[in-house]
């Protein structure tokens, strides 16, 4: 059984990634300045922060730990705290009970660092735009670097954004 | 719809207390206060409140105090005699300012826990208080992603009120789109195309089995068996794929809408589910078979995070949390709507009340998850998908279908324009959450992911 079970993940299932990606995207990563991709170098540390999400933007960004997109490979990885974050992916219209949790979050996060605003709800509002109970878009909180949009965004869209955030040039 | 009188309001109360009848949902609106009981049928009582007060059902039955809460928050409606005053939805100018229950004892320490998790999930606090490693309590914080659907609803088209009610709880959006355009089309009279019905059908299976595999390889992952998540991870990515291919969106969002469905499912993409089944078929049993054998793995879910079947039912548990203790409902058959009504499937049922009991029942729900996509595959009625629905007046529907986690309750009310005036979702979460509290007690601090994952609560759906 043990080797049935192997021949499972050992089959290569791990997509190939078209790092063009769509041109609203390469143009906000292209605003990234280069001081910022030395930094980063090739390797980013995320800290993933749902500030108002549905959570289906929460189940594709999983989705990157998958086999098929096995996000470690490009060296970048979810960090369980914000001490150990080079960027805060938030996604979700910030609540107002939210509010609070994110910008002690993005404060947590040492410098430099960077946002990326995750899906239709982080960059616009979404479907909950006038809503009493929201704050507004995440950038409306705490400064954004780049959005990725989508309702959700797929995990190869996600995977694009912040392969752009590692290329900026 | 039944408008009551106070004294039938708390004649329903007592009835609720003594577990004669179960309660499916509270809610409010300006100047009037809901609620939906489960007895032979769905009954739902309206009691008129004009000063803005009622009698509390909470103060006689638990289950229905944070909805008291939460409707007090919303709409200002003071239950009277409720135990618990705090506010629940509603956080307010300082959110750190919120009165946790006293805690008294030697030797007993507090771990706060959120909003911000460790993990990729949502956010919600959690504060346990432990005598050595062993929870004493569990108290539970939600409310950090209200987003003020039922505010958003009033005055919402039919159509940015489908949208939302699909982005309630993202990972059920399916259930939620059915129950909503369910309850439309009961509000209207009308009865979408047969071959609509049983591609809502399909969409709620792939939708089941994809949430099960997740939870499946989570839990296990939870107790270090990370192989167990690669595998269901990639059997769930395939399902998102099938989803994608077959109905244009990975989580098969909007593709419930009242009146139908919006696309058709096209030869290719039922030979797609076909080759889909085929596939978990070949490799889940394994799975299932290797969760079986591994004792390292038993060692960690048998016997723990155990729900006794008396607090399923008072609570009235939906889904796997229910069925692993006994409470033999499913909306799908219990209640029966189309297309389930008319195919063969089991519901399972354990009374171990454990982890272990959770998993199990979701291996089991896989399976005849499977085995109903085939059955739907293999008669999918012919014709269109898509009945033109056009609100034209006052009118009220009620729903109630099986999402992934359990019965799903949505009412909703049209306004003179063919607006929504009101309307309300119900995830099964509300019920399920404080049982979670109860299930932790007495286990140890490490074991807190496991159960947590066993009962893998909405918070979003939860929140509203």
């Amino acid at each position: 059984m043990l080797r049935t079970l192997l021949e499972g993940l050992r089959s290569p299932v791990t997509e190939k990634v078209d790092r063009g990606g769509d041109p609203e995207l390469a143009a906000l990563a292209a605003k990234l300045d280069r001081a910022a991709q030395r930094r980063l170098g090739r390797s980013l540390a995320i800290r993933e922060v749902d500030a108002g999400s549905c959570n289906g933007c929460e189940l594709e960004i999983h989705a990157l730990n998958n086999a098929f997109y096995d996000l470690e490979r490009f060296g970048l990885r979810f960090v369980a705290s914000p001490r150990h974050a080079d960027v805060l992916m938030v996604t979700g219209p910030v609540t107002r009970n939210m509010r609070e949790g994110l910008e002690r979050t993005w404060r947590a996060t040492p410098d430099p660092k960077w946002v990326v605003a995750v899906g239709d709800c982080a960059a616009g509002c979404g479907v909950f735009a006038g809503s009493p109970a929201c704050i507004g878009r995440v950038a409306d909180v705490v400064p954004v670097n780049l959005i990725i949009r989508g309702c959700p965004p797929t995990p190869m869209q996600l995977l694009q954004g912040l392969l752009a955030l590692l290329s900026a040039r | 719809m039944t408008i009551v009188d106070t004294a039938y309001w708390q004649e329903a109360t007592r009835c609720l207390g003594v577990g004669e009848v179960t309660l499916l949902g509270l809610w409010g609106e300006p100047g009037r206060i809901h609620m939906a009981i489960l007895d032979d049928g769905i009954v739902l009582l309206d009691l008129d409140c004009a000063d803005g007060r009622y009698p509390s059902v909470g103060a006689r039955h638990a289950p229905a105090i944070r909805l008291e809460r939460a409707a007090r928050d919303l709409f200002g409606l003071e239950p009277i005699g409720l135990p618990d005053t705090r506010p629940w939805l509603a956080h307010g100018p300082n959110p750190t300012a919120y009165p946790f229950l006293p805690v008294d004892g030697e030797g007993l320490h507090q771990i706060p826990v959120g909003p911000v998790h460790a993990g990729i999930i949502e956010p919600g606090h959690f504060r346990f208080t432990a005598d050595g490693e062993t929870v004493v309590r569990l108290e539970q914080r939600l409310g950090y992603v209200h987003k003020g659907i039922d505010h958003l609803m009033h005055g919402a088209t039919l159509e940015q009120a489908a949208r939302l009610a699909g982005r309630i709880s993202g990972d059920s959006t399916v259930a939620y789109a059915f129950a909503f355009a369910s309850a439309v089309e009961a509000a209207l009279g009308v009865a979408p195309p047969p071959r609509a019905l049983w591609l809502r059908g399909v969409m709620a299976e792939l939708e089941r089995i994809a949430n099960h595999l997740g939870d499946f390889g989570a839990i296990c992952n939870d107790a270090s068996f990370s192989i167990m998540l690669a595998h269901c991870g990639i059997l769930r990515e395939r399902v998102l794929r099938g989803a994608a291919a077959c109905f244009g969106h990975r989580l098969m969002m909007d593709g419930i809408v009242p009146g139908g469905v919006a696309a058709d499912l096209s030869a290719e993409g039922v030979a797609g589910i076909r080759a889909l089944i085929d596939a978990i078929r070949a490799r889940f049993p394994m799975l299932v078979e290797l969760y079986d054998k591994t004792a390292s793995l038993q060692d960690r879910t048998v016997g723990t995070g155990f729900l006794s079947a008396d607090l399923a039912r008072r609570f009235g548990a939906g889904g796997y949390v229910g069925r692993a203790s006994g409470r033999d409902f499913d909306a799908r058959r219990s209640i029966g709507y189309l297309p389930y009504d008319q195919l063969r499937f089991d519901v399972p049922v354990l009374t171990e009340g454990d982890v272990n009991a959770r998993v199990l029942i979701r291996i089991k729900e896989i399976e005849q998850s499977l085995s109903l996509l085939e059955q739907m595959l293999d008669r999918l009625p012919p014709g269109e998908v898509r009945l033109a629905v056009e609100p034209g007046g006052r009118g009220e529907g009620l729903a109630l279908v099986e999402a992934f986690r359990g019965d799903l309750l949505a009412w909703l009310r049209f306004d003179e324009n063919g607006r929504i005036d009101r309307c309300h979702l119900r995830d099964a979460s509300w019920f399920q959450w404080p049982l979670l509290e109860a299930a932790i007690e007495g286990n140890i601090v490490a074991d807190f992911p496991l159960c947590n994952k066993s009962f893998n609560c909405s918070y979003s759906g939860h929140d509203l």
